[in-house]
């Protein structure tokens, strides 16, 4: 009986497109967390938690 | 608590528990005879329970329209009680089969003392009754704070909290009586699991809904580290669980896998488990409560984005480190190794940057117990990580596995790390909760933290030193070349760490003792103070250098 793919098959995957992928992955992270323009929402964000009035925005 | 929900609330609590009754007597009925039955019995009284709270508040006046201009925070504060009491439960089972290695003695001659049924009691009971219940409490807590948005309704944080408890429930009574499916941390049987799926996929929708009411553009780091828990949690359950039951009337399944696939689907399971459980979720909290208590920004918000995704891509693929030499393809084992040591890289980002966060504000760290514990927490998660990476690697695990050192391993990051930060959080997030200015006292607050590193750090030494002596004991070969030692000679050497370890753990236990104690007098002065102006003071954070 012939499996659709082979177990040689999903190993050969896994090396190549599995390595790429998460290269791939970890410079769009890289990018999105460095990228200048987000430095001001992040700073915003990070002070965020302080400024509390303990109560919900309407 | 009750007061606090519509009536349209009650009536379809009462409704889900009725529900629940129902559910619970055809168990009973229809599984006479097997362990199921007595799981229909408990159900059916954890139902009533909760139909008697429901209908014991029912005819208190409706909550105004006034109440939507408040946060929801009834089910956190019901989390952070049930968490505690999870804790003392947990942890007394945890030192309990400490002191039952020392003397195996100790099982009365029954069943249910024995060390295989009362260990994932322990287990099962600190990590999803303790630390499930402190993520599913500050979670809310967070998200709405950092979302600036209300809860969307008050009704599924408590379907999520009472339905995650009668899983817990489930799982430590079927212990006792034999139920299991044999799969470390996932041994509860398929009814239990198809309830943890209900009541999982409803926590998740009520976090995203909560955040697509969010009045802030950016959804603050911490919430993505909790979504991660909930997602992965979720998607870990579903697959590590596909089984078949014998019939619907029986607590045994068959798992879908088999072999080394069931193995490999095992531990996959099983260090996401530790991954996105034990770390993601806990690390959600740190992210918030530490800068809140420090009253200090987190040193780099980008460090916590790249950390962030190094976490959820690499620990995806750490898992077949539990399964070196054995029948699992040498590729994958590999792989399993290679993330593990890439781990550290996204670990050692949180850690430093929690660290980083205290630096200037030591001195806090050194007068407030409640810091300090989250800044053990920071130095334990680093240790811890530090030490996993390089276990992972196939000859130190070759002389680690099956040993003490896998036990203090896993305890200086639970102990250190989790218990920790949870207590930091917890002692931070009381007063804010029941709005009074501080811990009933401070000097049992310091009391629990002595104690916690006092018993984690006897603990952790007596691990390791157990752990070695056994891996050495057991590859050591005399002249003839054969073993020098028989098992029973490295369990006669691990006796007196044994002890230690029991009495290191007997320090931690105590700590949550007075945590609660602590805990449960603040509750007491915020009744005694409320309507005299205390209680109506806005909750600052204190500022850095106070």
């Amino acid at each position: 009986m012939s499996m659709p793919f082979d177990h040689e098959t999903l190993v050969a995957f896994s090396k190549s497109f599995g390595l790429f992928y998460l290269i791939a992955m970890s410079v769009i992270a890289v990018v999105y967390a460095l990228w200048p323009a987000n430095q001001a929402q992040f700073d915003r964000a990070a002070e965020q938690i302080f400024d509390d009035g303990d109560t919900p925005c309407q | 608590m009750i007061s606090g929900l519509t009536l349209g609330e009650r009536q379809t609590a009462v409704c889900l528990s009725l529900a629940l009754l129902v559910l619970g007597v055809i168990f009973a009925g229809a599984g006479q005879g097997d362990p199921l039955g007595v799981h229909g019995f408990i159900i059916a009284a954890y139902a009533v329970v909760v139909m008697g709270a429901v209908i014991t508040g029912y005819y208190a006046p409706a909550p105004g329209a006034d109440r939507l201009t408040q946060y929801y925070d009834d089910p956190t504060k019901f989390g952070i009680i049930v968490a505690m009491l999870w804790a003392i439960f947990g942890m007394f089972v945890g030192d309990w089969v400490a002191w039952l290695l020392a003397y195996p003695d100790m099982t009365f001659d029954a069943a249910w003392a024995s060390f295989g049924r009362l260990r994932p009691v322990h287990t099962t009971g600190v990590i999803f009754g303790f630390g499930g219940n402190a993520l599913i409490a500050t979670s809310y807590h967070v998200v709405q704070r950092t979302s600036r948005a209300r809860l969307p309704d008050q009704l599924s944080p408590w379907v999520v909290l009472i339905g995650y408890n009668l899983f817990c429930l489930l799982a430590v009574s079927g212990y006792l009586i034999g139920i299991t499916q044999s799969k470390e941390y996932a041994e509860p049987e398929w009814y239990a699991d198809i309830l943890l799926v209900i009541v999982w996929v409803t926590y998740f929708l009520l976090y995203i809904r909560t955040l697509a009411r969010r009045q802030e553009p950016h959804i603050y780091v911490a919430n993505w580290y909790y979504m991660a828990f909930i997602l992965v949690v979720a998607v870990l359950h579903i697959v590590n669980n596909l089984a078949v039951p014998v019939s619907l009337t029986e607590a045994k399944s068959y798992s879908l896998f088999a072999g080394v696939q069931d193995a490999m689907t095992q531990w996959w399971y099983g260090h996401n488990a530790v991954a996105f459980f034990l770390t993601a979720g806990f690390l959600g909290m740190m992210y918030y409560y530490l800068p809140k208590r420090a009253g200090r920004p987190i040193y780099s918000y980008r460090m916590s984005i790249v950390g962030f995704w190094g976490i959820t891509f690499f620990y995806m693929w750490a898992g077949s480190h539990h399964l070196h030499y054995t029948a699992l393809p040498l590729w994958v084992q590999n792989l399993g190794m290679t993330f593990s040591v890439m781990l550290l890289v996204p670990s050692w980002i949180a850690a430093g940057n929690a660290l980083m966060t205290l630096n200037g504000a030591w001195t806090r760290v050194r007068d407030d117990a409640t810091l300090r514990f989250m800044a053990m927490a920071a130095v334990f998660y680093g240790l811890s990580t530090f030490e996993g990476s390089f276990m992972a690697i196939r000859p130190v695990n070759s002389l680690s596995h099956y040993t003490d050192w896998t036990i203090g391993h896993v305890h200086a990051g639970t102990l250190g790390w989790v218990s920790m930060i949870v207590f930091g959080t917890f002692y931070s997030l009381v007063p804010w909760m029941w709005k009074v200015e501080r811990m009933y006292s401070r000097k049992l607050v310091e009391w629990h933290f002595w104690l916690a590193m006092a018993g984690t750090l006897i603990y952790v030494f007596a691990m390791w030193n157990s752990g070695i002596i056994q891996g050495l004991m057991w590859r050591t070969y005399n002249d003839g070349g054969t073993l020098a030692y028989s098992f029973v000679d490295s369990l006669v050497a691990m006796h007196p760490y044994y002890i230690a370890r029991a009495v290191g753990g007997f320090l931690f236990f105590l700590g949550p003792v007075i945590g609660l104690y602590n805990i449960l007098m603040t509750i007491r002065l915020s009744r005694e103070t409320a309507g005299t102006g205390i209680a109506e003071m806005p909750v600052v954070a204190l500022k850095a250098g106070e």
